[in-house]
């Protein structure tokens, strides 16, 4: 299998906070692999640094989209990353609150579409045709993670589960290789996260997107992971399948007391 | 009520030394002061009814009078319909004097959709509007004086020369966001105003450029009326040429692009879009219908000088988008007309005509602030089951 996302040393300074210290990550093609650790170890920090809204301190992270040679892509800008084909969700829920469901996901096909100013004005038929197409993919999203018949809401007036689905759909309308989730359980029920499980391997099926993801949920985690990698105070303490993390010594203590098996 | 009971109450004489009574401005006082209390609860308490009730699911649902306004093209369409007959005959009812104040009413309604570009559709505060609007008046002025070009030829000329000053304007505030955006715009718009009036040797300092001539018809020599008329119906064109364009930039990729930028930045940019490209195509696009503007105000008025390009200016187009709602186009219109047009027909009342004005403005940011219609998206036609 093919390496897709290749990170090294990469190292994240906030002037004396060492966030994210040397660590080593790697994704290969079709896997989900998650990303745990108590709050505040820095996961969030890392999805920053790798999707550009940092820029790391050091390190270096590789990306090699299918069929293409690895590049590295530390330093640039965020849409830059996303253009070549990673694209995240947001621990805390960044929808364009104002636009429709649909807008939103609309908004994610920006980066493949290349409408102008003076193809908007004058509105010629490939301009129509663009657009057409921008709209009925994106309804086929929304159809695949059952929001169609919120197309015309606000985002800001789905219930929250809702949102984060959406957010997911946005993600995927950039047309990714690897999608990033941060934290897509936060805030759902049991119900709900049950739901999710299923969500996320249909997406890696139909997609065909490798995922990597940031999850509190154990039985989540430990369901739906091919590898997992564990992060404790900006270190990599663990890497390995759910049944070796589970196991873990370093894991358990810097979980201290929270029993991961039933968890 | 007890610390202005010596103003109100008490009429001294100072003639014949003595003190009139007044109760029955007390009494008025009390029970004015009291109704508007009254009614100022009763609002709120309405304001925060209807807030709990947006929140039931139910009214996702069902249809407002505004959404059908918006969406549904047998209510849209006769209103629009009408509204363009009456601006079409309007010269032919009213008198010049009339004419000419919804000629300038209509300055407005441009540059209140144009400035809506930066500030209602992108949300980058711009303080400085106005100094577009200057540069696109003395592009006339100066072209005209110095080379004899025509209005038509300079008007194109001005909203590019405008829209590049919006672009080189944007290069440095691009990391800037809310207040320091203000302040570096508002200090923008004061540059171009004090280059306008110190440089003499070009502008004519602030004695400004008299005599501009008006755009030409076929060469048609015509007396005041007419003229007046003919610039009725340019501005009017102008007005629907920009609401088209408008609306069309906002349904589009491009104006989708601007109101992520708005929602959320960071998540605007995380979603693949060029935040330095979208702000610079908002700024300049914005500057655009400011110099055309200028340009036209150039030629309307016949003569320009720095003082018709102050900052209460730009406050003024600010206060437009604001009180239209962001990023709204009908809102920006009915805005425009009702803070131009109102100063105007409260003459009669010109002593408190600001201060009317300024209540209304109050009024409006207490219970309404989202402007007077809150932006109402498109609703995209949906091809359900083809295809996928
Ligand atoms: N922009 C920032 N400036 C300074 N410190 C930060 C910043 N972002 C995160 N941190 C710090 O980095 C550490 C890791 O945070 P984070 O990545 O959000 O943790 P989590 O693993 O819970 O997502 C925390 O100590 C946090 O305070
Ligand atoms: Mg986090």
């Amino acid at each position: 299998m093919q390496t897709i996302l290749d990170v090294k040393q990469l190292t994240m300074d906030f002037g004396g906070l060492r966030a994210i210290d040397h660590v080593d990550l790697d994704i290969k093609q079709g896997e989900i692999v998650a990303l745990i650790g108590p709050n505040g170890a820095g996961k969030t920090t890392f999805f920053n640094c790798i999707t550009g809204i940092y820029k790391p301190t050091g390190g270096d992270v590789f990306i090699a989209p299918p069929d293409e040679k690895p590049k590295r892509i530390n330093g640039k800008k965020p849409n830059q990353i996303t253009v070549a084909g990673l694209a995240r969700t947001f621990q805390n829920i960044r929808l364009f609150a104002n636009m429709t469901v649909l807008e939103n996901v609309m908004i994610g096909q920006h980066c493949r579409t290349h409408t102008g100013i003076l193809g908007s004005i004058f509105k010629g038929k490939g301009v129509r045709a663009e657009e057409r197409r921008v709209i009925d993919y994106s309804h086929m999203l929304l159809k695949k993670v059952g929001l169609d018949q919120y197309a015309h809401y606000l985002a800001k007036n789905l219930p929250y589960a809702n949102q984060r689905r959406l957010e997911i759909a946005r993600a995927l309308a950039t047309d990714p290789f690897l999608l990033l989730l941060d934290e897509p359980a936060a805030g759902m029920n049991p119900q709900e996260t049950l739901e999710l499980d299923q969500f996320i391997t249909q997406i890696r099926e139909e997609e065909n997107v490798s995922i990597l993801l940031i999850e509190h949920d154990m039985r989540l985690v430990m369901s739906i992971s091919d590898r997992i990698f564990v992060v404790d105070y900006g270190k990599k303490i663990a890497q390995g399948t759910p049944a070796e993390i589970q196991n873990n010594e370093n894991v358990i203590k810097a979980y201290l007391g929270e029993d991961i098996d039933d968890a | 009520m007890v610390l202005t009971f010596p103003f109100v109450a008490m009429k001294v004489d100072s003639f014949e030394n003595i003190v009139t009574w007044r109760w029955d401005n007390v009494l008025y006082m009390g029970v004015g002061c009291f109704f508007i209390s009254w009614l100022w609860r009763y609002l709120l308490q309405r304001k925060e009814f209807s807030k709990s009730d947006t929140t039931g699911k139910k009214n996702l649902i069902q249809q407002t009078w505004k959404d059908r306004l918006f969406s549904d093209p047998k209510v849209f369409c006769p209103v629009l319909i009408a509204a363009f007959c009456i601006a079409s005959v309007f010269p032919f009812i009213f008198s010049p004097y009339q004419t000419t104040i919804m000629t300038t009413a209509l300055i407005y309604v441009v540059l209140g959709l144009g400035l809506n570009i930066v500030v209602g559709l992108a949300g980058l505060l711009d303080l400085g509007y106005v100094a577009f609007y200057a540069v696109g008046a003395y592009s006339y002025a100066l072209f005209n004086y110095y080379y004899g070009f025509g209005f038509w030829a300079i008007l194109p000329v001005g909203a590019v020369l405008a829209g590049l000053c919006g672009v080189i304007l944007g290069v440095p505030v691009l990391r800037l966001r809310g207040d320091y955006l203000a302040i570096v715009t508002l200090g923008f718009g004061e540059i171009i105003r004090l280059v306008l009036e110190n440089w003499d040797d070009v502008t004519f300092g602030p004695q400004g450029i008299p005599n501009i001539p008006k755009p030409n018809f076929f060469g048609l020599e015509m007396d005041f009326q007419t003229v007046t008329l003919y610039m009725y119906f340019v501005v009017f064109a102008m007005t629907i040429f920009t609401i088209v364009v408008v609306r069309r930039l906002n349904n589009s990729r491009i104006g989708r692009a601007w109101i992520a930028l708005r929602e959320d930045e960071i998540a605007c940019q995380a979603m693949g879009i060029d935040t330095t490209k979208t702000k610079l195509t908002a700024f300049g696009l914005g500057a655009c219908w400011a110099g055309m503007m200028g340009v036209f105000f150039a030629a309307k008025n016949s003569f320009v000088n720095p003082h018709s390009f102050t900052f209460i200016q730009s406050a003024m187009i600010l206060c437009i988008v604001v009180l239209g709602g962001m990023g709204s186009i009908i809102g920006a219109i009915l805005a425009a007309l009702i803070l131009i047009l109102l100063p105007e027909y409260l003459r009669a009342f010109s002593e408190y005509r600001m201060l009317i004005f300024g209540g209304i403005m109050i009024i409006m940011m207490v219970f309404r602030p989202e402007g007077l219609i809150s932006n109402v998206r498109r609703k995209y036609e949906l091809h359900e089951g083809e295809k996928h």
